[in-house]
C-alpha cells in the first residue's frame, strides 16, 4: 500500500529524476572516450527459416573478435557494438524487432538476411525511419518489387546484394542444356513470396524457359505445407515431364518426392530452389537425396576471400565444420559478407554521426567480399547489386553428400567440381 | 480417370487426417477439452520415433512399440499433473494452458533437435506402390488408411463394449454422478488422455515417414484435425473418419481443378457443412 500513496516529496524527486534523465543520458555519449557505433542485426534464429541462421553464432563470433579493437574512421577509433535480434521466421515479428532496434536501441546501421520474410519488413522499417540498412540472402526481385520498388526511383536508405531470378534461370538452363534431356519441364511453385516471384508469367521462370525452347507444365500455385501432390504428379506424367523445377520448402518437397516414387513418376532432373540448399535436408531424404540439384550461391570452392579476416571460402567453411561439427551451408558466406560491407562502410563514411553520410558510403561501396564483388554502382536497379551464381548437384561421396558445381557458363571464375548426372 | 485418381488419393489422405483427428475427438468427447497442443504433440511423437529408431537402429514402424507407451504415459502424466487442474465450468483455462504447452513444446524441440528438417527412414515401403489399372496406390498411404480404420474401429469397440468405455461415457455424461458411483474422475480423464496420445503417437510416426518435419509444423496440421472432428460431428468416432475422408477428397478435387484451391476447397466444404449442419454430419452429442 505504501507505493500507492507516495508522499509529495517522493513524487517530486521521482519526477525530477525522470525529467533530468534524458539530458544526463544524452550527455554521456558526447563525452565518451571512444564513440560507439551500434549495428542492429535481424535474423530468423528460430522457426522454419532457422536453417538460414544456424551459422550466426559462428560468423558473429569471428566478426566480434575482429571488431574488438574498434574501427578507424577519419583518424578516430569507433567501438562497434552488434545487437542481434530473432525474427522467429515471422515477417511481423521481424518488423517489430527492427522497429525496436531503431527506436529503442537507436542503432546507426541495421542489417538483415534470409528470405523476403526477414529482409523486406526490416528494410521497410529502416526506410520509414531513415536508418541506413544493408541486406542480403533473398533474390532481388522479391526484395525490390515485393516492397513496391520503382526502378526509376529506388529506395533512399536501404541497399541489397544477392542474385536475381534471371541468374537462377540462366544457371538452371545451363545445367539442363548440357544433359540433352527432353525439354519438357514441370513447375512446382507455392503460393508465397518466393513461389509467386519464381512462377510469375512475366518476370519469373515461364518466359525465359519458353524462349529457350522448354515447355513448362505449371499446374498453379499450391498452398505451402500441402499434404498431397498427386494431382501435380498426374499432370507432369501426362505431359511427359523429364525435368521438375520450382521453389519449395523442405517438407513439401519431401511429400512430393515420396509421392512421385509411389505413383511411378521418374523425372531425369529435379532442380528445386530453397528446399535443396541445405545438407541436412538432403541427408533426411536418404538414398533419394542423391542427384537432386539446386542453385549454388556460395561454396568452399568459390575463389574469393574475406576482406576482413583474409580467410578463403574454404577456410571459412571448414572453420564452421570444425567449430560445430556440422556441414557447411551457403548462408555462411553471405552472413560474413554482410559484416564485411558494414566494416568497410564504417571505415569509409565521411561522418558517422550523420545517417546521410553512412548511406552515401554504402552506395559508394566497391568491395571484394567472400561471396564476390559488392558494388552498388553496377546493378540491375538502384539499391541492388548482384553476386555470382552457379548451379550444383548433390552427389554421394562415401557416406556423405557433396554439392558439386556442375554449371558455370555465366561465372567461369568459379571452377566446376563435377559433371551433371541424370537421376 | 484423373477424377477417379483424385478421389482415391483424397480418400487415402483422409485416413491421415482422421489419424490426426482421432485423439482430438476422443478427448473432446470425454472431457470437453480443446487441445491446442495436439499438432505439436504429433510432432513430438515424430521426434520420439526418430530418436528411438536411430538410437536402437530399428524400423520406425517397429519403434511404435516404444513410442506408443511413452506417449501414453506422457498423456496420463500431463492430464493428472496439469490439465485436470484447469478443468471446470470455464472452457478458457484449459485452452490457454494447452496453448502455452504448444509454445513450450515447439521451442523445447527446437532447442533439442534444432530446426533441421528430419525424416523417418522407412525404406522400400515409402516408395513402393500397388498398380490397379492406371491407378498407382502407394503402400504407405494404404497402410495409413488401414491403420486409421483399425484404430477408429478399436476406439469404437472400446467405447461401447468395455468397462473403460462405459467409464468414459459415464464421466462424459455427468461427471458428478459418475464420481458418486465410484469412478475416479481424475483417473478416467488421465486414461482418456493416455489413449488419445497413444493414437497421436501413431499419427506422428506416420507423418514422419510421409514427409519431413521440423519443430514448427505442428500448428499447420492441427487445423485439419479440428475440421475433420467438426465435419464428422462431435463425439462420433466413426464420424471423425468420415470427416477426414470428406476433407481429403474435397482437397484433392479442389487441387484437380486448380492446385491453389487444394487447401481452400477443404475449408470451403468445412464452412458449407457448418452452415448447413451446424452440428456436423453425424453428431452424437448435444
Amino acid at each position: 500500500m505504501k507505493y500507492l500513496n507516495p508522499s509529495r516529496r517522493h513524487f517530486m524527486t521521482g519526477t525530477a529524476a525522470m525529467l533530468a534523465a534524458p539530458a544526463i543520458l544524452r550527455a554521456t555519449r558526447a563525452y565518451a572516450q571512444t564513440p560507439v557505433l551500434r549495428v542492429g542485426h535481424v535474423s530468423p534464429r528460430t522457426g522454419p527459416l532457422a536453417g538460414f541462421a544456424e551459422a550466426d553464432d559462428y560468423v558473429l563470433q569471428a566478426i566480434s573478435e575482429r571488431f574488438a579493437g574498434g574501427i578507424q574512421n577519419n583518424g578516430k577509433t569507433w567501438a562497434v557494438e552488434i545487437i542481434s535480434k530473432d525474427s522467429q521466421s515471422n515477417p511481423n515479428r521481424a518488423a517489430e524487432v527492427a522497429a525496436d532496434l531503431i527506436l529503442r536501441d537507436e542503432v546507426d546501421i541495421i542489417v538483415a538476411a534470409s528470405t523476403p520474410d526477414t529482409v523486406n519488413p526490416v528494410s521497410d522499417q529502416a526506410e520509414i525511419n531513415e536508418v541506413p540498412c544493408v541486406t542480403t540472402d533473398c533474390p532481388w526481385q522479391p526484395y525490390f518489387f515485393g516492397r513496391g520498388g520503382n526502378p526509376a526511383q529506388g529506395f533512399t536508405n536501404t541497399y541489397h546484394f544477392f542474385w536475381g531470378l534471371e541468374d537462377v534461370i540462366g544457371a538452371f538452363l545451363d545445367m539442363w542444356g548440357q544433359t540433352g534431356v527432353a525439354k519438357i519441364a514441370g513447375g512446382l511453385f507455392p503460393n508465397d513470396a518466393d513461389g509467386n516471384a519464381w512462377g510469375d508469367a512475366e518476370n519469373g521462370l515461364p518466359k525465359p524457359l519458353a524462349a529457350a525452347g522448354y515447355s513448362l507444365t505449371d499446374p498453379g500455385r499450391y498452398q505451402p505445407l500441402s499434404d498431397d501432390f498427386s494431382n501435380q504428379i498426374a499432370a507432369f506424367k501426362a505431359a511427359g515431364c523429364e525435368i521438375v523445377t520450382g521453389n519449395m520448402i523442405p517438407p513439401d518437397f519431401a511429400t512430393f518426392w515420396a509421392q512421385a516414387a509411389q505413383q511411378g513418376f521418374t523425372p531425369k532432373i529435379v532442380t528445386i530452389g530453397k528446399a535443396l540448399l541445405f545438407p541436412s535436408v538432403i541427408e533426411s531424404l536418404g538414398e533419394r537425396g542423391n542427384g537432386l540439384s539446386s542453385e549454388v550461391w556460395w561454396s568452399p570452392n568459390h575463389p574469393f576471400a574475406s576482406s576482413l579476416t583474409g580467410a578463403s571460402s574454404r577456410e571459412l567453411a571448414e572453420g564452421y565444420t570444425a567449430a560445430t561439427g556440422r556441414p557447411w551451408t551457403q548462408p555462411i558466406g553471405f552472413k560474413h559478407a554482410l559484416f564485411e560491407v558494414v566494416a568497410d562502410v564504417i571505415a569509409r563514411a565521411q561522418d558517422l554521426e550523420d545517417s546521410g553520410a553512412i548511406v552515401e558510403a554504402i552506395a559508394a561501396t566497391s568491395l571484394a567480399t567472400i561471396v564476390g564483388p559488392v558494388d552498388w554502382s553496377v546493378g540491375p536497379v538502384k539499391n541492388v547489386t548482384k553476386t555470382p551464381l552457379v548451379a550444383g548437384q548433390w552427389q554421394r561421396e562415401g557416406d556423405k553428400f557433396d554439392l558439386k558445381i556442375v554449371a558455370n557458363t555465366a561465372q567461369p571464375s568459379i571452377p566446376l567440381t563435377g559433371t551433371m548426372q541424370l537421376l | 480417370m484423373d477424377w477417379i485418381n483424385a478421389i482415391v488419393q483424397g480418400t487415402l489422405l483422409g485416413g491421415l487426417y482422421a489419424l490426426f483427428a482421432a485423439g482430438l475427438s476422443l478427448i473432446f468427447g470425454v472431457m470437453r477439452l480443446v487441445n491446442i497442443a495436439h499438432g505439436d504433440l504429433i510432432v513430438l511423437a515424430a521426434y520420439l520415433g526418430l530418436s528411438v529408431s536411430t538410437v536402437l537402429g530399428i524400423h520406425p514402424l517397429v519403434a511404435l512399440a516404444l513410442v506408443v507407451p511413452i506417449m501414453a504415459a506422457l498423456g496420463y502424466g500431463l492430464q493428472r499433473g496439469i490439465l485436470n487442474r484447469t478443468l471446470g465450468d470455464d472452457l478458457l483455462p484449459p485452452l490457454l494452458v494447452t496453448f502455452g504447452l504448444s509454445v513450450i513444446l515447439q521451442n523445447g524441440l527446437l532447442e533439442i533437435y534444432s530446426a533441421d528438417p528430419q525424416k523417418l527412414q522407412a525404406g522400400a515401403i515409402e516408395t513402393a506402390s500397388l498398380q490397379l489399372g492406371s491407378l498407382a496406390l502407394g503402400y504407405l498411404p494404404l497402410l495409413m488408411f488401414a491403420c486409421s480404420v483399425a484404430i477408429i474401429a478399436g476406439l469404437q469397440w472400446m467405447f461401447y463394449r468395455t468397462a473403460l468405455g462405459r467409464a468414459f461415457r459415464a464421466t462424459s455424461d455427468r461427471q458428478d454422478v459418475a464420481q458418486l458411483m465410484g469412478l475416479n474422475r481424475a483417473h478416467v480423464f488421465g486414461l482418456a488422455m493416455a489413449l488419445a496420445l497413444a493414437v497421436t503417437a501413431v499419427a506422428g510416426v506416420f507423418l514422419g515417414i510421409r514427409t519431413s518435419f521440423d519443430p514448427s509444423i505442428g500448428g499447420g496440421r492441427l487445423i485439419f484435425g479440428f475440421e475433420a472432428v467438426i465435419i464428422g460431428g462431435l463425439g462420433n468416432i466413426w464420424g471423425t473418419l468420415a470427416g477426414g475422408v470428406v476433407l481429403g477428397i474435397s482437397q484433392s478435387i479442389g487441387a484437380e481443378i486448380n492446385p491453389g484451391w487444394q487447401v481452400l476447397a477443404g475449408h470451403v466444404v468445412f464452412l458449407a457443412i457448418i452452415a448447413l449442419r451446424p452440428r456436423g454430419l453425424f453428431p452424437r452429442m448435444d
